[in-house]
């Protein structure tokens, strides 16, 4: 499916859709390109690492990634990332379901001036 | 092309919605209806209910859902499958045998599955599934243990020719996997079939979730009609591919976009998602759009099950307070943030008992923890959360909450305070010989 733009992608939202789910303290968020050729731009842009370093107070264990190349897809999985899960989080979303958004609010690479989720702490 | 059969789901969750339900048992012309309404945490709710009335422990919502979809089914021809039961599957089993003779459906079979149940079979020092530690470390009172069952588990009731299953911890794929594999003969071990079957179960288990539910985001990804959205119907072929569609008339839709969220969700390795029944692999899995609503999926396979069963113990974890009050206006924030501050200083007297969380709805809630906070935020709310093994610790937070309206911040309002319950879980892995699923018929 492509897209038409009125401005150029600055978030991942722009270019992708995804959903969270949790087992236990673990996140995962599948993540899907529109546009086959935004692809490259996804996987540049969700690295474990990128990712780990936007959140490190929330991501306390590793990120792993799976790739699903012939359907645009990444599957991001989060360990140690729902403050306990469901169990233990005292967090109104102890499931952790708003994650994708975390996701896809964040900066597209190349684009690192783009506030990540609206406005910053300061 | 022979003829495929129709599956369909009637609940995703325990709490879902029924009128599309009877719509979809009225209009689809299915073989099976599955109501899949079990989370590992309602099964250790249910095991509290239990605790309390040795005569529930099932789905809220049962007798009201039996009483519209019996006749429906009865019409239609339609057999249904579900784990209502929770964690009495006997009680809820004979509570369907009351309505179906109370409506006149004599001779309707209820098939009642138990074993699921392994709270006797589990060491008291069984080591957890994955974490370090085991059962002995919890200092809480453990409520229930229940193994997820598989197909194997259904396939028995299926072949005794039941209208109605109902069980327990029936594994949610394998409610979908088992009328296929019985309707096409496929064994308990051809594993790349059963991966199919799964990936088919995977997706319908969740209901609206793969027919719209879940996914519309204003602007980029509508959805139509979504108050009247329509629950999932997968057409399955006997090679195990399948169209997954929803009917005519109803709200929601189904593309390639729907069904990829609903691919992995809750999945981590897609070439290796465990059930009961088979290592599904959905790493090669194709997904394409055949007409309007009409996805087709293909290529999912699978390798052997696994040697273990797992098994979601559940433990009572005392109580949870949930309070807030809320701030409009020029200065909202800084006047919901002076309330925060007091009630954090008020509540200091517990000395670190319970644990306790404040969050500035509108300011910072969901994630807080992420770092993302709004600045400048002009209505606001308090939400305060405690939770402790003594309810009297939440009582005295909610108290300290309501309070904030005369001795907080000026103009706070719309107090709101609740204690529900809690449950925590753990997972766990038993050998599959050791659970012995069990059959009981009963004939309205």
């Amino acid at each position: 499916m492509t897209t038409l733009r009125r401005n150029a992608p600055r978030i991942v939202r722009d270019i992708a859709h995804a959903r969270a789910g949790d087992k236990g303290n673990t996140s995962n968020i599948n993540v899907w390109a529109y546009d086959p050729d935004d692809f490259a731009l996804l996987k540049r842009t969700l690295t474990p690492e990128r990712i780990k370093r936007a959140f490190p107070q929330l991501i306390l264990g590793k990120v792993a990634r799976y790739e699903m190349p012939h359907l645009c897809g990444l599957n991001l999985v989060l360990h140690d990332a729902l403050e306990g899960g469901v169990n233990r989080s005292l967090n109104l979303d102890s499931h952790g379901k708003s994650w994708s958004y975390l996701i896809l609010g964040m900066a597209l690479e190349g684009d690192e001036r783009a506030p990540p989720n609206g406005a910053q702490d300061n | 092309m022979s003829e495929s059969f129709r599956i369909g789901t009637g609940a995703g969750f325990s709490s879902d919605r029924l009128e599309p339900a009877i719509d979809l048992v009225e209009r689809g012309g299915l073989n099976v209806i599955v109501l899949e309404c079990l989370g590992e945490r309602t099964v250790a709710f249910a095991h509290r209910d239990r605790m309390a009335n040795p005569k529930r422990g099932y789905n809220a919502h049962l007798e009201r859902r039996m009483r519209a979809l019996l006749p429906a089914c009865h019409s239609a021809g339609t057999m249904m499958i579900t784990n209502m039961g929770a964690a009495n599957p006997r009680a809820a089993a004979e509570r369907t045998l009351a309505v179906a003779r109370d409506l006149d459906l004599s001779g309707l079979k209820i098939a009642c599955i138990e074993g699921d149940d392994v709270s006797t079979l589990v060491p008291k020092d069984q080591a957890f599934m994955d974490e370090p530690g085991t059962l002995a470390d919890i200092d809480m009172p453990i409520v229930g243990m229940n193994a997820y069952l598989g197909a194997d588990a259904i396939r028995p009731a299926l072949e005794a020719g039941a209208d109605i299953i109902i069980g327990g911890r029936l594994a949610d794929p394998s409610m979908f996997l088992a009328p296929i594999a019985q309707h096409f003969g496929w064994a308990n071990d051809d594993a790349p079939r059963l991966g199919a079957g799964t990936l088919v179960g995977h997706l319908l288990e969740c209901g609206m979730q793969v027919t719209g539910g879940y996914f519309a985001d204003p602007g980029i990804k509508e959805v139509p009609n979504m108050a009247q959205c329509g629950y999932p119907i997968a057409e399955v072929a006997a090679d195990g591919t399948a169209v997954i569609t929803k009917l005519d008339r109803t709200g929601g839709c189904v593309t390639p976009a729907t069904v990829k969220e609903q691919l992995l969700y809750e999945v981590h390795d897609p070439a290796r998602y465990l059930t009961p029944d088979v290592t599904a692999d959905f790493s090669r899995v194709e997904v394409a759009a055949m007409g309007p609503d009409r996805v087709k999926i293909s290529k999912a396979s699978g390798s052997a099950r696994p040697a273990t069963l797992k098994v979601t113990v559940g433990f009572d974890g005392g109580f949870q307070g949930e309070a807030g009050v809320s701030y409009a206006g020029p200065a909202a924030q800084q006047r919901g943030q002076l309330a925060a501050d007091i009630v954090r200083e008020r509540m200091a007297r517990l000395n670190g008992r319970g644990d306790l969380r404040i969050d500035l709805i509108g300011v910072s809630s969901l994630f807080a923890t992420a770092g993302l906070r709004s600045t400048d935020a002009q209505d606001v709310r308090l939400h305060v959360t405690l939770r402790s093994c003594e309810k009297e610790d939440a009582e005295l937070m909610l108290w300290e909450v309501e309070s904030l309206l005369c001795c907080g911040p000026a103009g706070g309002g719309g107090f709101r305070g609740a204690i529900v319950p809690c449950v925590m879980t753990k997972s766990v892995l038993i050998p599959r010989e050791r659970v012995n699923a069990t059959l009981e018929m009963m004939v309205a």
